[in-house]
């Protein structure tokens, strides 16, 4: 990344983040947001822009484990901070959970938001508030998805939950 | 015909879900290349008028800036209009970015700043000063719709409405029972997740290739070869994957003009994006005017049936839907009269946004159908079912098949019709009243010419490849169906190849022909593979197939199998080598029947059943349960099927209650530009959605038996909602979208 003409300037700062699990050393100019930084400077599209306002989701991220909207994000704040992007899930060729039980309920039709939904699903699978369809569905409401595939992503993210549970209550016994 | 076996008819998961969900799909503007510049577009502040002074020189002297492009250094391009023309463009004259001082409407393009990196384009953008000189400019419909006219020239592919039948307005008169209405739609914008955007990749040599967010890849590399005169040998166009559309990219839009022209003109690679306020700078839905009049006999039988519909088109080009067809293709009534008009306002052209026109007649003439209902006391499906037509009266011809009665009767029963109170207002829970309505869809099954190529080669795999476009439909995967099946291959032995101009032809992906036209094509050159594979097999010495025809042949596991004998059999790997080839290749070309287009009309048609919930002292609806029951003949993939009827079905409950672009008419500009105030309905807003796809045997409407399912959903699901908010509160309101403040403000 640092053949960037906008990094190799003087007003570009150091900021560390470790990203998918690894450790990087980045220069980034103060007004770049995480968004930019992921897909222009590092490549990482799979975070996709799709209204740069907050209004939509489809940039979702993990920041420090808390779903955020990177287009909000400056990326020069992020130092020391754990940053998951969609290409961060799959360990070894293997879907994350959520990944796979997007694929199997049909949770997406064009693809562009399915991203930040996946992200978006995940934290709130960890958040720990949703227990019903209508909270499900609350609680995805930041993510908008103009395909319309609310019903599936409302199953596939029911179908993680209950595996959750079930891998919890295992635990517990 | 297809058989459903094993693959075809079967619920598969996306072929290309694994590229979603991990991020890898490449979008148009993910698209890398060396040396990559970005350019930022600058857009008109007033409507109409003219550039009187542009002074790019802040912008061109920020560190990092290549070139600000404007109407005064633009690099030559194509002279004439028509050169413009795209493969789905309506009749007039295209616009032409940059072409000279003339502004035609508020967003348009009139700059394009390029430089180094993306933030420095944007930048530098906003130091372009552009003074003009304003003309007076008209964008409200309600002021125009007086000098509304018939569109001298049809567009394409569009059917004009037919001649009148009997004498409409004298039987309405004399009608025992009579309803008149107008019904109105607001302006839609497509608003596709992904912004539109290209990247063209300079190749050196004059030659580009271009990643253009386009529901067809050759409806851009015909343009862009005809804009800027190259020849399409150096323009390759490749998008594999398109962040929704719905109607958007149909025509190529002014980002891939810009782009081409830097590219070529700074011999460097270069990426145009739109930012969301700029979505809202090309293309919408016209808003429309209906109005309709039923008169009828007090048992419901229809006597007169107008309609006339109103709609919007910018001054360069008549935009055409069909938008009043639907009224007399659904219902018989001795006296028809159908009129189609369009008003020109200084907007950009509208376009074909999912089902276009559809949604907005029937709409229309679905909610006068439930006046008519309970003016007459009658169930409105049994409203409809006395009403109901045989045969296509506007063309006078016989339907391919149509099992909209089984929709009606499959839909209730799942919804639980006959437990409505008919009453309205007579269903509450709490301080909720509760809704019932329901109302038919019908969109138009379409076949066009496609061309397609299977290629086998000796390890087992099999490609089969056609231009056009996967918008998220699940045109990959159908397609992968089909080849599996017709040469008995696991899918994971198949890959289909789309959306790149080097493939064979195809036309755009839209209107719900894909899966018919792409699907017969791929089955079709599939078919000379199998010919070509069983000749191998009987070049065989003491060949087990020797005798047999191909129809008598299965294809399965990988072999070649003797139905009536499974014991013969060849693998088609040891009859390529028989045939001493490593590889079979075949490409074949299909077309409608035209002895079937002389003779039949081919439709898919639905019933929606709607329940919502209104809460009667704020007026905040919730559409709570939709039943959506579909014949669209066969059905290739239950599951994507499914998928694309649920998104029909929100886009539907969008159009009844979200959907809706504010334009203010003393500046002629629309105003509610991005997500947070241009509403579409998030998670929350959407409930139980029930699809029904009830059989349909189709051996007409194409080769496959498939009549396609991208329209249908919306069509009639925003009148079953308003039909269902009437029963609810007994309030009819007859403008979309249906908001709290005309809920509270309208009188019962």
């Amino acid at each position: 990344m640092n053949e960037s003409p906008m990094t190799a300037s003087s007003d570009a700062l150091d900021v560390t983040v470790v990203l998918n699990g690894e450790t990087r050393q980045l220069k980034v100019q103060p007004w770049t947001t995480v968004l930019d930084l992921l897909r222009l400077d590092l490549g990482l599209t799979g975070t996709k822009k799709g209204c740069d306002h907050g209004q939509c989701g489809a940039c979702t991220v993990l920041i420090d484990g808390q779903r955020v909207n990177s287009c909000l994000q400056l990326a020069v704040m992020q130092d020391g901070r754990e940053i998951t992007t969609i290409e961060g899930l799959a360990r070894d060729g293997q879907l994350h959970a959520m990944q796979q039980s997007f694929v199997e309920h049909d949770a997406f039709q064009c693809g562009y938001c399915t991203p930040g939904q996946i992200m978006s699903a995940i934290a709130l699978i960890q958040e720990g508030r949703a227990r019903t369809r209508d909270e499900i569905r609350e609680y995805m409401s930041g993510n908008i998805c103009r395909c319309g595939a609310y019903p599936n992503i409302v199953d596939a993210i029911e179908d993680v939950l209950a595996q959750s549970g079930a891998n919890q209550r295992e635990a517990a016994e | 015909m297809l058989k459903n076996d094993p693959h075809i008819g079967s619920p598969r998961n996306r072929v290309d879900g694994p590229s979603k969900v991990t991020g890898t799909a490449k979008y148009a503007a993910e698209f890398e290349a060396p040396d990559l510049a970005y350019g930022y577009v600058v857009s008109s502040s007033v409507a109409r008028g003219r550039i009187s002074r542009i002074d790019a020189g802040d912008a061109e002297a920020v560190p990092g800036v290549l070139k600000v492009f404007t109407h005064e250094n633009r690099p030559r391009t194509a002279w004439f209009s028509h050169n413009y023309q795209d493969e789905v463009a309506p009749p007039g004259k295209p616009f032409r970015p940059l072409y000279d001082n003339e502004i035609q409407y508020s967003g348009q393009p009139v700059a394009l700043v390029v430089a180094d990196d993306f933030e420095t384009a944007r930048y530098a953008a906003s130091l372009v000063r552009v003074d003009y000189e304003a003309e007076p400019h008209e964008t409200d419909l309600r002021v125009v719709r007086a000098k509304a006219y018939v569109p001298p020239k049809k567009r394409s592919g569009i059917t004009p409405p037919p001649k009148p039948r009997g004498d409409a307005m004298k039987a309405y008169s004399e009608a025992p029972v009579r309803i008149w209405g107008e019904y109105a739609i607001a302006t839609e914008h497509h608003n596709p997740m992904e912004p539109h955007a290209t990247t063209v990749v300079w190749q050196g040599d004059g030659k580009i290739t271009v990643h253009d967010k386009i529901q067809g890849a050759l409806n851009t590399q015909g343009y862009v070869a005809n804009v800027f005169g190259l020849s399409k040998d150096d323009v390759r166009v490749i998008s594999p994957f398109i962040g929704g559309a719905f109607g958007s990219g149909l025509r190529p839009q002014y980002q891939l003009f810009l782009a081409v022209m830097a590219a070529l003109d700074l011999e460097r690679s270069v990426r145009v994006e739109l930012t969301r306020d700029q979505m809202f700078t090309f293309v919408h839905r016209p808003e429309t005017i209906n109005t309709v009049g039923l008169g009828a006999n007090p048992d419901g039988t229809l006597l007169a049936l107008k309609h006339e519909a109103v709609a919007v088109t910018s001054r360069f080009e008549d935009y055409q839907e069909v938008v009043v067809n639907w009224s007399s293709l659904l219902y018989h009534a001795d006296n028809v009269e159908l009129t189609y008009k369009i008003a020109q306002v200084d907007t950009y052209t509208p376009g074909d946004m999912r089902a276009p026109g559809a949604p907005l007649g029937t709409f229309a003439v679905e909610s006068a159908m439930d006046e008519l209902a309970y003016a007459t006391g009658i169930d409105p499906v049994q409203l409809r079912l006395r009403n109901y037509t045989e045969r296509d009266e506007n063309e006078n011809k016989a339907y391919t098949s149509k099992e909209l009665r089984a929709c009606y009767q499959v839909g209730a029963e799942r919804f639980g019709w006959s437990k409505r109170s008919a009453e309205p207002r007579s269903m509450r829970e709490g301080r909720e009243l509760i809704g019932w309505g329901m109302a038919t869809g019908v969109w138009e099954a379409q076949m066009n010419k496609t061309s397609a190529r299977a290629v086998l080669t000796i390890d087992g795999k099999l490609e089969v490849a056609t231009a056009t476009a996967d918008i998220g439909t699940g045109t990959y995967t159908i397609l992968t169906q089909i080849g599996a099946d017709a040469l008995g291959l696991p899918m994971e032995n198949v890959t289909a190849l789309l959306a790149d101009s080097a493939l064979p032809k195809s036309p755009v992906e839209g209107g719900s022909w894909t899966a018919a036209s792409a699907g017969t094509a791929v089955d079709a050159a599939c078919r000379i593979v199998r010919e070509q594979l069983l000749a191998y097999a009987q070049k065989m010495d003491g060949s087990p197939l020797a005798d047999a025809m191909i129809d008598q042949v299965t294809f399965t596991n990988g072999s070649m199998v003797l139905t009536a004998d499974p014991s013969r059999s060849v693998t088609l790997v040891a009859a390529m080598k028989a045939g001493g080839v490593d590889r079979i290749e075949a490409q074949e070309t299909v077309s409608p029947s035209k002895i079937n287009q002389q003779s039949y009309s081919a439709y898919t048609h639905s019933a929606v059943f709607a329940e919502v919930r209104v809460d009667e002292e704020l007026g905040v609806v919730r559409v709570t349960r939709i039943v959506n029951a579909v014949a669209a003949g066969r059905i290739l993939n239950p599951k994507t099927a499914r998928s694309q009827i649920l998104g029909g079905v929100v886009w539907g409950i969008s159009m009844a209650l979200h959907e809706e672009t504010f334009t203010d008419h003393n500046l002629g500009r629309f105003m509610n530009h991005n997500f947070a105030e241009y509403h579409v309905p998030v998670n929350a807003d959407i409930h139980d959605i029930d699809v029904i796809f009830v059989d349909e045997h189709d051996d007409k409407a194409s080769p496959i038996g498939v009549k396609g399912l991208g329209e249908i959903g919306i069509v009639g699901t925003a009148a079953a909602v308003a039909n269902a908010i009437y029963h609810a509160t007994g309030k009819r309101i007859r403008d979309l979208p249906i908001t709290i403040d005309k809920i509270l403000a309208a009188q019962e």
